[in-house]
């Protein structure tokens, strides 16, 4: 029987679940539009120098959409934990507490980058005491789900693994990466630079298993399917995952002069993801019959583009990890195609899933009214990506054929300036229809038609 | 219960293997004497003080704005004295950071030290 403070707390938590969904929205579009000046900033270098320098763009950009990734995630695990568990979240305060935290921290370091105060490291360019006080707003997360789902490891579904392992491996990394204010990792740059690629790989690898725990979850409630989750499959291509997570990091560090078999480890185990590629391949008729099927679906219809940028991002990865074309690849654009491909294709696209889903939980109506609407948004943004993507590809092409013919820096960028104008422009769109996208998503969630 | 050793087993190759890695894995040739190695330390904080990551790459880590600066050092199209044009005065993309001569030095310092060891870079066949 459920009882009324069971109910009030359902709804406290959906309510607070909607809170972070509009707060990681909006570090969505904040970081967005840091990412199009930041591209401004690559066509016309005096744009905002002295006032808002690519030295801050970038940073802003890069922790906002970095933090919209697993705030959302966090969002959907908020409003999921009480229909998984079939009982109320265990602390409901702790989601405002969370709340409070995680705005705080974003706060401090906003404003930081804006006056100028860097910890200088990829990723994590605040200061680094900052990443401490991340660390501790996630502690009422992790004690609500903990504490909520109570997991059962034995017969957990795939889903519930991958947010555990996300959650392991995101204290582990952002702890990992901060090692270098100790003497043994900073006097020695080799140690120090292997080091943060290692704790950064890795911490990529905990945010995807964040979410594609959540695109999993998302998968069985609107195909009714139960056993997919639970199958030996799932599990092994979740553990194959986590080696992934674990060791394929070194892939990045075929030039930095750590240790051969380090090289040889990462390798190796990069391609294992051959298999991943191979499997969703075989699968991709089964994908495209289901995606026509259930193309009413928003959810599905975001997942079944994520599929798309996952085939698309895995064949680049295979690629760029053949330590022989790395060599030239690395440091271009190429790289960061791979990582842009892999944060709004993949990622964004399954967070989005999980707002619609939640959304079409809210407000069935608004989405069966607006399907037509969403559906241009949709194709707006991943048109855009793709010409997005693709004009990363050509840059990074100019740029190892500049180094093949030792081109001077400033010959290369002004080669690559007509795709940087391709970038720039269709960065404007994928925001644009991102930015849509949120706002038919928030405007839905506030309950108006 | 299988699934759960699976885990446990790759958590602690994982382990051990970062061990290694923060050890034997990254051992390092290039040792300074203590003041030089005071002085490239200077050089790191600022970089990273100055977010130099955010348009500079070292060992392929950080933006694309400006340069790599892996061996930007014993490059024979830039080297010392170009590096030091750019750090006292900036260029069309990099602001003017206004560094005292002293500050200069211990980036310099930094980037020749990066430059020493970056062997694989320079020669990607070598083991």
């Amino acid at each position: 029987m459920i009882t009324e403070g069971a109910i009030q707390s359902l709804n406290t938590t959906g309510k607070a679940a909607k809170y972070f969904l509009v707060l990681a929205l909006a570090y969505l579009l904040f970081g967005l539009l840091m990412g199009v000046i930041g591209g401004f900033q690559y066509l016309l270098p005096p744009f905002l120098k002295e006032h808002l320098s690519f030295q801050q763009t970038r940073p802003l950009h890069v922790y906002l959409v970095i933090t919209w990734i697993f705030t959302a995630a966090q969002a959907g695990l908020y409003y999921y934990l009480p229909e998984i568990s079939k009982r109320p979240v265990y602390w409901p305060a702790g989601i405002w507490l969370h709340f409070i935290m995680q705005a705080g921290v974003s706060v401090f370091i906003i404003t930081c980058f804006f006056m100028g105060y860097f910890g200088g490291r990829e990723y994590l360019e605040f200061p680094p005491l900052l990443g401490a006080f991340i660390l501790l707003s996630w502690v009422p997360f992790v004690i609500n789900f903990f504490f909520t789902l109570k997991p059962n490891y034995t017969t957990a579904p795939v889903y519930t693994w991958m947010w555990s392992t996300g959650i392991l491996f995101f204290f582990i990394t952002v702890s990992e990466s901060y090692l270098w204010l100790f003497e043994h990792f900073k006097t020695n740059i080799v140690r120090d630079l292997t080091v943060q690629w290692k704790a950064l790989g890795s911490m990529v690898g905990s945010w995807n298993m964040l979410v594609y725990g959540t695109g999993m979850y998302i998968m069985e409630k609107t195909s009714g399917d139960t056993k997919a989750s639970r199958s030996p499959l799932a599990f092994f291509f979740y553990f194959l995952g986590l080696t992934n997570l674990m060791f394929n990091w070194g892939h990045h560090t075929y030039i930095v002069p750590a240790a051969p078999w380090v090289k040889t480890v990462a390798y190796v185990i990069s391609m294992t993801e051959l298999l991943i590629l191979a499997h969703l391949i075989y699968q991709w008729r089964k994908t495209i019959s289901g995606a026509r099927k259930n193309y009413h679906i928003l959810p599905y219809r975001l997942l079944s583009f994520a599929d798309v940028w996952i085939i698309l991002n895995l064949a680049l990865a295979l690629a760029i990890s053949v330590p022989s074309w790395n060599y030239y690849t690395h440091g271009t654009h190429i790289t960061v195609a791979h990582a842009m491909g892999s944060t709004i294709g993949i990622n964004t696209m399954i967070l989005f899933a999980s707002v619609f889903f939640i959304v079409q939980a809210e407000n069935p109506g608004m989405i069966q009214k607006r399907k037509s609407l969403t559906g241009k948004f949709l194709w707006l943004t991943n048109i855009s990506l793709l010409i997005f993507w693709i004009s990363m590809l050509a840059m990074g092409v100019i740029k190892i054929s500049g180094k093949l013919n030792n081109q001077a820096f400033q010959t290369i960028m002004a080669r690559s300036r007509d795709f940087f104008s391709l970038f720039t422009y269709s960065g404007v769109l994928v925001m644009v229809g991102l930015s849509l996208l949120a706002w038919f998503a928030v405007k839905s969630l506030s309950g108006r038609n | 219960m299988m699934k759960v050793s699976i885990f446990a087993g790759l958590f602690f190759s994982y382990t051990i293997y970062s061990i290694i890695i923060y050890t034997k894995g990254t051992a390092n040739d290039v040792i300074l004497p203590a003041a030089e190695q005071a002085k490239v330390n200077k050089g790191k904080s600022l970089f990273q003080q100055y977010n130099c990551t955010s348009c500079h790459q070292l060992y392929g880590l950080g933006g694309y704005l400006g340069p790599e600066l892996t061996t930007a050092w014993s490059d024979k199209n830039r080297g010392e004295l170009y590096m030091k044009a750019f750090l006292k005065a900036g260029g069309a993309r990099m602001p003017n950071f206004q560094f005292t001569s002293e500050e200069i030095e211990a980036i310099l310092s930094y980037l020749k030290y990066v430059d020493s060891t970056a062997v694989t870079y320079k020669n990607p066949y070598m083991k």
